[in-house]
């Protein structure tokens, strides 16, 4: 540590022309991608943005506030909704609604999407201060299972308000707003977000509280604010993640939004480790890919000498040893709470060609 | 002592029941500014108990606490800390993940307070109090003589310079009572008599009222100007340490009697 600072000037200018030349290089990959890949990558790709909003907002909570939370799925339904029921149209509206006809006042609401997306998380946030008030008086294993219990009531809700929601039917032929454009601009400005907030003020608070919580109260942080303040945040980017979701697959229904969503979201964090935005960015990008990749494992295999029957799940096996393995060998996940640093990724490749040398220096 | 004597911290009739336990019972304290008051008494005589009460940790079950003259009791400890009460823990309670500087970073929140938008934006107004805030945290730990290790991780730091470093935080809050619990804990002798002196310089330099709970008697007798004397959750005795030190009771409570 000493040794770097005390050369202060160059590398931290040298950085920032790495860091310059890796965003130049992301967004270049971007419009190659979305010129040049077939409809299903595409697809995966797109959806490993999504998924790097949703897990920043889980980690908010996770990583950063130490509130483990297990309700994320309710507040992505939430965000989806409403973002799909302010952008339809009055006639797909009509057509959705067979059964029990939309209530008035929403039937010729439409809005374009970018206001709509925003109103999704605003609403979402909303819903995350009304449940986080009460619940955040909760702590560890009480406060995951009451989220737990609430994701699932806003579950039930959407699935019972048939005249808002269409209940179990769900929405089909959403507007296909989210092109690889809007979904990676989100991720940048939730990442960009996530970045500032946790160098202010209110991000060494969430750490403080994370931490110890006795100890930040006695520093004159109000704990319980900062909880409510970090949930409500949460939602918000669970929600615009939520619609941003909805809007690519284009059909929503209540069953989407199981544990099991929330599940791979709290995967992707643990995974990318605990308290790291990069790690989280990462890990999104890395499982995303896999779940898709691994997708052959469900299907009937043929092992020449004998066939396999298909079996559904069967990646998400593959996921559980994953993450079994990762909590047994590096608890921490893949990048701890550190953050990715250009030092961090020569001291990787040092260590390697010097193989061995005792250069594992933390600071 | 000053001239105009100016009652900064009492407690009337001071009272914590656990269940049937009486941790604490009838406390009466009176602190002026400026003075350097002592508590102490053997191992589970209530100290700490007296001082979670004080810093709005525990409510108490009867009595009051008293700053300057204004009732502060249950009041939540943020908001107590906020009037400008701060303490240190006897079990160290320093921010694990955090560096020396962002450990007494976190303890100046109370003076950026900026709106979440302002500070995630980092706007003209939160920039200029968030570089304020850093300066006044290098200040301190230049102050406890630990500036230069502002950017080791906190918890990896010596068990003496972690105390410090907890008094460097509490000191962040700007407040005008320090309560320290057991601040020489763990410490030699040589340590415990540069703490005594350390004690004294931030009560000039900072105008401080500080109240601590020490097993140490060379450190309680040293820089305490008056003390409180705690024992089964009853005060036995309170004076100067001189006649602390010769009170029968006193005695009894610390070397049993025969």
């Amino acid at each position: 540590m000493s040794k770097k600072s005390s050369i202060r000037g160059g590398p931290i200018s040298k950085n920032m022309l790495y860091t310059i030349i890796f965003l130049g290089a992301c967004i270049l990959f971007i419009f190659l991608a979305d010129r040049l890949f077939d409809a299903f990558s595409l697809r995966v790709f797109n959806l490993c943005a999504i998924y790097i909003v949703l897990a920043l907002s889980l980690n908010l909570l996770n990583g950063f506030t130490g509130l483990f939370s297990l309700g994320h799925a309710g507040f992505m339904a939430v965000g989806a909704y409403v973002s799909a029921l302010l952008t339809m149209p009055a006639p797909l509206k009509e057509m959705n609604y067979f059964l029990v006809p939309i209530v008035s006042w929403l039937h010729h609401v439409t809005i374009p999407f970018l206001p709509a997306l925003i109103i999704a998380g605003l609403v979402s946030a909303c819903v995350g201060f009304l449940i986080g008030a009460p619940v955040l008086r909760l702590r560890d294993d009480y406060l995951a299972i009451a989220t737990l219990g609430f994701g699932e009531i806003i579950r039930v809700i959407i699935t019972n308000a048939q005249s808002i929601t269409n209940g179990a039917q769900g929405l089909k032929g959403l507007p296909r707003f989210s092109t690889t454009f809007a979904v990676w601009t989100a991720a940048g400005l939730v990442v960009l977000f996530m970045v500032l907030l946790m160098r202010s003020s209110y991000g060494r608070a969430m750490k403080a509280v994370r931490d110890d919580e006795l100890a930040a109260e006695a520093m004159g942080i109000n704990v319980f604010r900062v909880k409510v303040t970090s949930f409500t945040v949460s939602s918000f980017l669970a929600g615009i993640g939520g619609a941003l979701l909805g809007h690519m697959i284009t059909t929503i229904d209540p069953k989407m939004f199981t544990f099991t969503l929330t599940y791979n979201i709290l995967l992707i964090v643990v995974l990318g480790g605990v308290g790291s935005i990069s790690g989280s960015v990462i890990s999104a990008i890395i499982v995303t890919v896999m779940m898709e990749a691994l997708r052959f494992l469900d299907e009937p295999i043929n092992l020449i000498f004998f066939k396999t029957p298909a079996m559904p799940g069967l990646r998400m096996v593959v996921f559980s040893i994953l993450l079994m393995v990762m909590i047994i060998y590096r608890q921490k996940g893949l990048m701890g709470n550190k953050e990715f640093s250009w030092e961090m990724f020569q001291n990787v490749f040092v260590k390697k060609s010097k193989k061995g040398g005792s250069h594992a220096r933390t600071p | 002592m000053p001239e105009h004597p100016e009652l900064m911290l009492s407690t009337s009739h001071l009272t914590m029941k656990f269940g049937g336990l009486t941790a604490v019972s009838d406390f009466n304290l009176e602190i002026q500014k400026n003075e350097i008051v002592g508590l102490i008494g053997p191992n589970g005589a209530g100290k700490t108990t007296a001082f979670n009460m004080i810093t709005g940790m525990l409510s108490p079950t009867e009595g009051k606490v008293l700053f300057k003259e204004r009732d502060i009791t249950g009041l939540k400890p943020h908001s107590i800390t906020a009037l400008g009460i701060a303490r240190t823990f006897q079990n160290i309670r320093l921010f694990k993940e955090m560096s020396v500087l962002e450990n007494v970073l976190v303890a100046c929140n109370l003076s950026i307070n900026t709106g979440i938008l302002a500070a995630t934006l980092h706007l003209p107004g939160y920039r200029a109090r968030e570089s304020e805030a850093r300066r006044f945290s290098i200040e301190l730990l230049e102050q406890v003589g630990l500036a230069h290790l502002a950017n080791e991780n906190g918890t990896s730091l010596p068990y003496g310079q972690q105390r410090r470093l907890e008094i460097a935080r509490a000191l962040a809050t700007k407040p005008k009572i320090l309560l320290l619990d057991e601040p020489a804990a763990g410490m030699n002798p040589q340590e415990s008599f540069e703490l005594m002196d350390f004690i004294r310089k931030i009560r000039d330099e900072f105008d401080l009222t500080i109240f601590l709970i020490e097993h140490h008697m060379q450190v309680v007798m040293g820089v305490c100007e008056r003390m409180y004397v705690l024992d089964y959750g009853i005060t036995i005795a309170q004076g100067d340490p001189a006649s602390i030190q010769k009170n029968p009771k006193v005695i009894e409570a610390y070397l049993g009697v025969d």
